[in-house]
């Protein structure tokens, strides 16, 4: 009975869409389950590199959870872990290597974060979570969902890290020129990690007062 | 449910198809890859002399344009090869090939080496170029100097790197950087060897005579400052010799 409902739902129900919604706010990856968060330290220091990073992690966790979803009936429970680390290795040396051929100067920036994508524990554990048990669609949605949960706060955190730690946004120097004559100066703690990580809690702060369904009750 | 036999099957099928799409990528692309790397170099040295407006699509022609001597020198600092304009285009050179990780780790060695010298003729002034190679934090960095004709004085620098920390580390690239070094001396008044020196803290603590071998270092990126500093030193120590005989 249940199959038949399922075949007729929508492409974006109500159900569906939530998959996207969902880790943006309310279950995001970095700021409720804290996932993710050696990359959103290293690369946040200027605003590309995490926008470019962001990218490449949606492509490849939305095109991972899809294979996996694919693959769901025949992988042997027993080295599941090792097929969806296949799976993610190859999908990120792919997307390492047109990065390289077609837009060098991007892969330059990124060097080795591209490669790290592959630790990123969001997407082995979406895989395991969510793709493991779930149909392809609903799969590839939630694989964009947390990849945007995830892009949209290191985008955030890499936003004002740079403004405040470097006067520039996307290199491009927005403080006047004025400011430091009047003795103002970067941040340099803003450019090291530690305050990066400060960054994410003031974020957790913020979306909890706004979010009052994420306190805890006690 | 699942026999041994079948997860066997199954980890080899995969392991053969993620090999083969991958190998089949990485051959595809080769190409697109090494001209992007050759491009980059051609855009470094030409950087270094501070020629102006050169980009990922006009290097190739502005490389052939500026560049008018491809030299390779040898350990005695004794001229091997000197390829012209005249004999082909700049970037089929031998010296444009040499692979300056292989010639530095033979000298590591105490084995002779080869290593290549660009001469650029910019508004008729000569300028010499030589890159550079060494390890950073993560991995290789490398870069190019642009020396005066005197082979003294900075012209220009530029440098890169495979992996360092972006904000940090990988800031070695960025113009604050590399600016600094322009003016700057890698011998003495008494023609003895300084080299250049990344200074973490700053030039001011160098004494007065030392500053112009001195730049300041990068906070945060003192690992990476440390392999510019052993880059440059040992880089420029394997073409004291030629240097010495031409100064």
């Amino acid at each position: 009975m249940s199959a038949e409902i399922k075949e007729r739902e929508p492409l974006f129900s109500a159900k569906n869409m939530k998959l996207i919604k969902n880790p943006i706010n309310i279950s995001n990856p970095i700021t409720v389950q804290v996932l993710g968060i050696c990359s959103a330290l290293a690369v946040t220091a200027k605003l590309m590199p995490a926008i470019v990073l962001s990218i490449s992690v949606i492509v490849v966790m939305a095109a991972a959870n899809v294979i996996i979803s694919l693959l769901r009936d025949g992988i042997p429970p027993r080295i599941r872990i090792i097929v969806q680390l296949v799976v993610i290795a190859s999908l990120v040396i792919l997307v390492d290597q047109v990065l390289k051929a077609f837009v060098y100067d991007v892969s330059k920036q990124l060097s080795v974060f591209v490669g790290l994508i592959i630790t990123n524990c969001i997407i082995m554990g979406r895989l395991e979570a969510f793709a493991m048990s779930n149909k392809p669609w609903p799969a590839f949605l939630d694989g964009i969902g947390n990849a945007l949960g995830y892009g949209i706060i290191l985008v955030v955190i890499a936003f004002f890290r740079e403004l405040l730690g470097s006067g520039t946004i996307f290199d491009f120097q927005v403080i006047p020129q004025a400011f430091y004559e009047f003795g103002y100066q970067n941040n340099g703690l803003m450019i090291l990690p530690p305050m990066a990580l400060i960054t994410v809690g003031v974020i957790i702060w913020v979306q909890r007062y706004y979010t009052r369904d994420l306190i805890e009750k006690n | 449910m699942y026999t041994n036999g079948y997860i066997f099957r199954y980890a080899a099928i995969m392991v053969i198809i993620a090999a083969a799409l991958l190998s089949t990528a990485a051959m595809l692309l080769k190409p697109f890859q090494e001209r992007n790397v050759a491009i980059d170099k051609m855009g470094g040295i030409l950087a270094s002399a501070k020629i102006p407006d050169v980009n990922a699509t006009n290097a190739i022609k502005l490389f052939n344009e500026y560049v008018k001597e491809e030299i390779v020198v040898n350990q005695d600092g004794e001229v091997v090869e000197s390829y012209l304009a005249k004999d082909g285009k700049m970037q089929e050179g031998k010296a444009f090939s040499i692979d300056m990780k292989k010639e530095l780790y033979k000298k590591s060695k105490g084995e002779p080496y080869e290593l290549p010298l660009y001469v650029i003729d910019k508004d008729g002034k000569t300028i010499y170029i030589i890159p550079f190679r060494g390890v950073g934090l993560w991995g290789p960095i490398w870069g190019n100097m642009a020396l005066n004709d005197d082979l003294n004085t900075i012209v220009g620098v530029t440098f890169g790197h495979k992996g360092e920390t972006p904000g940090l580390g990988a800031e070695i690239i960025a113009d604050f950087f590399t600016k600094q070094f322009v003016g700057k001396k890698i011998f003495d008044d008494d023609n003895q060897f300084k080299s250049i020196t990344v200074v973490k803290g700053g030039v001011q603590k160098l004494p007065e005579n030392l500053r112009i071998h001195g730049v300041d270092a990068i906070s945060g990126g003192t690992i990476t400052c440390n392999g510019v500093n052993d880059m440059l030193e040992d880089v420029l120590r394997s073409y004291l010799p030629y240097l010495q005989k031409n100064r």
